[in-house]
């Protein structure tokens, strides 16, 4: 393909180096391990990246720019598939003009996520065809697989990626030519593109009709790989399943899938045929074996305990030889804490002191649930702190509902918690509600991203800044309380207490940057107020 | 392929300590010296000071980016009680390198003893020492140079 150097790359490194040379013309995305290094690369490649508030409004935004007929990208966790489930499900019934390719990278064994979900089940829900990398060099060629297949159909192609690919970092040898990139224009078609139900049916129609195409694309593919061995065992793996299948099980026959949905049973079926015990060695849920069998193909599933966590060269051999034995548990490390200094510390004493019943939530933050603060007792998903909060508030008997305490993070305020704000204006509880937003001016959980609320973008220029006070009081919040959660401040327990007491909706907003990034976040500002200065 | 020609090393920790920049720095040196290389940790909270570790493979061909338990050929900690956490990954006759074995007080800045423990691990490995510094060199920003550099030699003796 090219003369071009070798370099060792990230799984997402490489899915960024791909965008850029694919021509991608927007990124958009919410951070999310394991998938936030892919914009933060984009960006620093010259491509043009953005955060959004949240994964819904992402692929929004990446919708619009693949109507327009440019090639868009939107990133994103598991998790954050959930929250852009909606538009999903329809934007592969309106199709699109240019390439969307999104990004799901799903964390079997949980390394920092609330669930281990596996995605791979949207693809079938929503019917969008999945293509997934097993190392960066497919990362990188089958991103431009996959910007290749979105065009030639029109349809948004899920890129399913697993925590190991994202982080791995593994040799690549990018092309030496990138793709041309098309010029982004709008043609009106509203049949198309407008989803009221006349159109949709229709619409739902051909959809099926494009998976029909490629599913009988699929069949010879090249982008699945078969490789010859023993007649005895052959393994059908995919993601990086299929790296440690090939250490497990050198001598196996080996049919490695790469686009994994719409399936190639007639490939399958032939495989499976060809020797005389075949086995599905995946990661997660039983997606595969599951599919495959349903076909009336006998393949092998693994036992139900490995569905649990990531598979290991280890767990694969366990898997071969059918060993259901107890697995040895390493010992366990040493568990995160919040940094010294760290912000957040300051208002969980205070909660726990108070002995209220948190109402918690997704960030650094979280981790206010450990010792020595034991200072939260609920944390479902981004957002939910201010809903779950609201809805114990109207339930428990008012000695306790009067302890109540939402607890989120700025990032997560803006991610998902402006609509819980409104329903609790909109439904208070009787006993009134306090929210706590810890603004500490970054996503830090993820390694320190800007959002709405920091007034930067993504790379860290000035932009807009969304005023949670100004937000809180254009709802109707009466108390609207701002606090500086320094080291021992005795206005952080006065203020929770007043709040409490008032049994009134009330927002405290407790706000103090990050330590990690405080310095950092001076420089910006000082950067920023020289550029003003320079511009007037 | 759990072949003898692929060298596995697991570098282990405390987040904050450098565990990362380490195995660039060696996976990194394992390229330049012309060999198959595969990284993998896990990121994640590690700045709020959790343990981290990290594998590096290479070799003529590396598929698993994961060091299997029980198949490191090098263990290197930067903290001597992550070794709990981290025995299990040594095979039989594995090589256990701590903190210890440099001493710190000879280092010109403290913070280089990750780069230090890779001198030590660097003389029982097939990667020529231009590698090794080119690696260095490339992984660090410049102000760093002279101490890493010091702190190497004086790990590789
Ligand atoms: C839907 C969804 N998207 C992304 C994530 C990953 N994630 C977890 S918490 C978080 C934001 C944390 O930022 P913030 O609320 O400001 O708290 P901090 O970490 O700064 O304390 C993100 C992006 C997630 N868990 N769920
Ligand atoms: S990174 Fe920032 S927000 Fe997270 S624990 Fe450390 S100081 Fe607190």
């Amino acid at each position: 393909m090219s003369e071009t150097k070798q370099v060792l790359l990230s799984g997402d490194e490489a899915v960024a180096l791909a965008a850029f040379h694919a021509g991608v013309a927007l990124g958009v995305g919410y951070p999310g391990t394991p998938s936030t290094e892919i914009l933060e690369e984009f960006s620093r490649l010259g491509g043009h990246a953005q955060w959004s508030p949240n994964e819904k409004v992402a692929l929004e935004v990446a919708i619009g720019a693949a109507y327009a007929g440019a090639r868009a990208l939107a990133t994103m966790k598991h998790v954050g598939l959930n929250v852009a489930a909606d538009p999903l499900f329809t934007v592969t019934y309106t199709g699109v003009t240019g390439a969307l390719v999104i990004v799901s990278a799903d964390d079997p064994g949980l390394a920092s996520s609330q669930n281990e979900q596996d995605n791979r089940r949207y693809a079938v829900a929503a019917g969008a065809p999945m293509v997934e990398p097993s190392d960066s060099q497919e990362a990188y060629d089958l991103f431009l697989a996959a910007v290749e297949m979105s065009e030639r159909w029109r349809i948004p192609v899920l890129y399913r990626m697993t925590t190991r690919v994202c982080h791995a970092k593994t040799l690549v040898r990018p092309r030496s030519s990138p793709l041309a990139a098309p010029r982004a224009s709008y043609t009106r078609d509203v049949r198309s593109r407008v989803m009221i139900p006349a159109y949709a049916k229709p619409a739902h129609l051909a959809l099926r009709r494009k998976l029909a195409e490629i599913e009988a694309w699929n069949e010879t593919s090249p982008l699945n790989s078969e490789t010859a061995g023993s007649a005895e065992l052959g393994i059908i793996a995919s993601g990086v399943a299929y790296a440690h299948a090939l250490e497990a099980a050198p001598e196996a026959s080996l049919l490695k899938l790469s686009v994994t949905y719409p399936l190639p049973f007639g490939r399958i079926a032939r495989f499976a045929a060809g020797v005389k015990r075949c086995v599905v060695v995946e990661e997660g849920d039983p997606f595969l074996a599951e599919a495959i069998r349903a076909r009336g193909i006998p393949v092998e599933s693994k036992p139900e305990m490995f569905r649990f966590g990531e598979l290991n060269v280890n767990r694969v051999r366990r898997i071969l030889r059918g060993d259901v034995s107890p697995e040895p548990q390493p010992k366990p490390g040493k568990a995160p804490m919040l940094c010294e200094g760290c912000s957040h510390r300051a208002v969980f004493d205070v909660l726990r002191k108070l002995d209220c019943i948190v109402a918690g939530d997704i960030g650094c933050y979280t981790l206010g649930v450990l010792p020595p603060f034991n200072a939260m007792d609920t944390c479902v998903c981004m957002g939910a702190s201010v809903g779950v909060g609201l809805g114990l508030r109207h339930v428990l008997p008012p000695e306790q509902a009067r302890r109540v305490v939402s607890v989120i993070g700025d990032s997560t305020f803006v991610h998902s918690g402006i609509t819980g704000l409104a329903e609790m204006v909109y439904n208070p509880p009787p006993t009134g509600h306090v929210v706590i937003i810890l603004d500490n001016s970054t996503t830090a959980m993820t390694g320190h991203q800007e959002h709405p609320g920091t007034g930067r973008n993504l790379d860290h220029e000035p932009s807009s800044k969304l005023s949670f006070e100004g937000l809180a009081q254009a709802m109707g919040l009466q108390r609207v309380r701002v606090i500086d959660p320094r080291p021992g401040a005795p206005e952080v327990e006065e203020t929770i207490r007043e709040c409490l007491d008032s049994g009134e909706l009330c927002l405290i907003i407790a706000r103090r940057p990050c330590i990690l990034i405080a310095r950092q976040i001076r420089e910006w500002e000082k950067c920023a107020a020289v550029c003003s200065a320079l511009q007037s | 392929m759990s072949d003898s020609t692929v060298t596995n090393v697991v570098i282990g920790g405390l987040g904050g300590q450098g565990i990362l920049r380490s195995s660039d720095i060696l996976a990194d040196a394992a390229l330049r010296a012309g060999f198959d290389v595969k990284k993998s940790e896990l990121h994640g909270m590690s700045q709020r000071g959790g343990s981290v570790s990290s594998d590096v493979r290479f070799g003529a061909r590396v598929f698993s980016p994961m060091v299997p338990a029980g198949e490191a050929d090098f263990l290197l900690l930067l903290a001597a009680d992550q070794l709990e956490p981290n025995r299990h990954v040594l095979r039989e006759g594995g090589v256990l390198i701590l903190p210890e074995q440099v001493d710190a007080e000879k280092l010109l800045n403290r913070k280089s003893l990750n780069v230090a423990l890779l001198g030590l691990l660097s003389r029982r490995l097939p990667i020529d020492e231009e590698h090794w510094l080119a690696a260095i060199r490339s992984n660090l920003p410049e102000p760093l140079h002279p101490a890493n550099l010091q702190a190497f030699s004086l790990g590789r003796g």
